[in-house]
């Protein structure tokens, strides 16, 4: 069994968002760098989890950005996980990110490729699908739990109001969601055996982005809280019916 | 040239989120001067004429009880079919679970730029550029799209769903369909629930709640407003409540009219999920609370005393 798992690098979540250059790039002073939380609580965890079960599992990460990304990779890899790459370059466009993971992928031939749901910074959801399609793989997204019996993977994800369970034969795709498996904490045994653990870099294949960001902007400031009375619940209801005209 | 929008199905009932998808895109045909079409896969048991209500001026129908359940793989190619058959260069998806399965696949499929999560029509007063929310909705982008054939994934609850009069054609769309290799054993729904993203208002409670047997007031208060429930994370982790209650940067993140936070202090991790509410209410006994900040109405009390009282009070004007 060979898992991949997709990992990506994002700012902390109480990270300061601001813009610089005219609002066309993120103002990345001061920002400190995790792993995408979506990528290391229920991908990477769920990966170590199977590996865990059946020692001949070999777990590969993969990340696409620059050498600032390694830090968070070796992170990555501190958790567990035999080896990783990184695809030498930065771009914002999914397409352009999954051309390179599909490409890193047909080459290792994996059983199945892991990624989160969603990256918090951009939260595109795209990674994982785009990346089934060009691999030509059936796509579980949004799973909340993944079995494995033989070569065949029981998987339920999350629909509106509820779950679905489904039978898929390997190879797959899987973007993880909340559920899949919880958060863990990387020990000092694996922090040490994560630097000389290899980190493969290469560089991207050729490929058009489909997108590209004009600007961005922040959203308009409320305009400040009415309070109401503890004591005077029907003001409040009042508020919300006439004015808000939310009931 | 057309505008083609996946009517997305559950149990053959046309979601809600669709209905927005079907009014932005005919909404943005008209803004381009072209027709808008719908496309549904499986079986419906709507009269898929009535979407024409919507703006839509025909609907292709194709009927295949594999396509009754989703795979991904499917129904992107049988979208990407009915897409080059007529001559779609826009194609819209709600942004929901489903969404989140084709779109990106149709994307990589017919190597068309795809903006995932848009809240607003694109502006195509010089090239093609749509806005969406990052930073889990702490800030948004305009990205420009740059392939001739363009998909966009419109977000839950950001666009209204708009009637008027008109029918629609029905015609079915015959489509090579392989046999599914996704084989869905089972499916659960909460019957009656509103579910979380869909929902128009959304009643969320915290830590302030003390533990899970003090759920039945927001439930009460829920029900009266027929209302979604959701929770703070440390409510999810600690099991007190399902995780796919769990809202914010690490949840799910929506945009209800209504958001009633109720002993939740409002850390940055969670208003990121659910600072695009339209309007949002906060009831919490500590008035420096953060979420004061970000709120439209505010309570200073106690949630024990404040919420049976406000779900008495909602009811007597419902009634
Ligand atoms: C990487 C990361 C990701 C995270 N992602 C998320 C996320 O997605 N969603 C999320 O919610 N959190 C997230 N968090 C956690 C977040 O930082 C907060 O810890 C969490 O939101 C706090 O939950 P809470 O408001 O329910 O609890 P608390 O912070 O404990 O607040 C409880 C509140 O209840 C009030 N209260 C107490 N008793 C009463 C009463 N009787 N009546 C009225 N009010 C009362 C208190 O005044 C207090 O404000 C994340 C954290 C990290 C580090």
């Amino acid at each position: 069994m060979k898992i991949l798992v997709c990992i990506s690098k994002t700012p902390d979540t109480t990270a300061k968002i601001a813009f610089t250059d005219n609002n066309t790039k993120f103002d990345t002073s001061g920002v400190q760098w995790i792993i995408n939380p979506y990528d290391e609580w229920y991908a990477l965890v769920r990966a170590i989890e199977l590996k865990e079960k059946d020692a001949s599992t070999i777990v590969h990460l993969v990340t696409v950005g620059g050498a600032d990304a390694e830090p968070i990779i070796r992170k990555a890899l501190a958790l567990g996980g035999d080896e990783a790459f990184r695809v030498n370059a930065d771009s914002h466009d999914s397409f352009y990110i999954a051309s390179q993971i599909a490409s890193i992928a047909k080459e290792g031939a994996y059983d199945l490729v892991f990624t989160g749901k969603e990256t918090i910074d951009y939260n595109g959801s795209s990674i994982g699908g785009m990346v089934a399609e060009l691999l030509d793989f059936p796509y579980i997204s949004l799973a909340s739990k993944f079995e494995l019996n033989g070569t065949k993977a029981t998987i339920t994800r999350e629909i509106e109001g509820g779950e679905e369970t489904a039978e898929v034969d390997l190879p797959v795709v899987v973007s993880a969601a909340k559920g899949m498996a919880e958060q863990r904490i990387p020990n000092m045994r694996g922090i040490m055996a994560a630097r000389t653990k290899p980190l493969k870099v290469s560089e991207p294949v050729a490929v058009e982005a489909l997108t590209s960001v004009t600007s961005f902007g922040l959203p308009p400031a409320k305009a400040g809280v009415k309070l109401v009375p503890a004591d005077n619940v029907d003001e409040l209801v009042r508020l919300l019916h006439e004015e808000a005209k939310a009931l | 040239m057309s505008v083609l929008i996946f009517v997305d199905i559950a149990e053959g009932q046309v979601k809600k989120v669709s209905l927005e998808a079907l009014s932005y895109g005919a909404k943005l045909a008209e803004q381009l001067g072209t027709s808008a079409e719908g496309v549904v896969l499986g079986t419906p048991k709507e009269d898929l004429a009535a979407l024409g209500k919507y703006g839509v001026s025909k609907i292709h129908h194709v009927s295949n009880p594999a396509l009754d359940h989703l795979d991904a793989q499917l129904y992107t190619k049988v979208i990407a079919e009915v897409a080059g058959s007529t001559g779609a260069t826009v194609i819209v998806f709600p942004n929901n679970m489903d969404g989140k399965s084709i779109a990106p696949r149709l994307s990589a499929r017919l190597k068309a730029g795809l903006i995932s999560g848009a809240v607003a029509l694109p502006d195509t007063s010089n090239g093609f550029i749509v806005k969406k929310n990052v930073f889990s909705g702490k800030a948004f982008a305009n990205i420009s799209i740059t392939t001739p054939v363009k998909i966009i994934a419109l977000n839950p609850n950001a666009y209204p769903v708009r009637t008027g009069e008109g029918t629609a054609t029905v015609a079915a769309f015959e489509a090579k369909v392989d046999s599914p290799r996704v084989k869905v054993i089972s499916s659960t729904k909460a019957s009656g629930e509103v579910p979380l993203t869909e929902a128009e208002v959304v009643v969320s409670a915290g830590r302030g709640l003390k533990g899970p047997e003090n759920w039945g007031m927001v439930e009460e208060l829920a029900k009266v407003l027929h209302a979604a429930t959701a929770c703070s994370r440390p409510v999810a982790d600690a099991h007190w409540r399902p995780h796919n209650e769990h809202v914010g940067q690490t949840g799910i993140a929506i945009a209800p009219n209504l958001y009633i936070a109720i002993g939740i202090s409002g850390a940055i991790q969670h208003l990121a999920g659910v600072n695009r509410s339209k309007v949002i209410v906060v009831i919490n006994k500590d008035p420096e609370a953060p979420f004061f900040k970000a709120a439209d109405y505010g309570i200073v009390g106690d949630a024990f005393d404040v919420v049976p009282k406000l779900t008495e009070a909602i009811r007597k004007i419902k009634a």
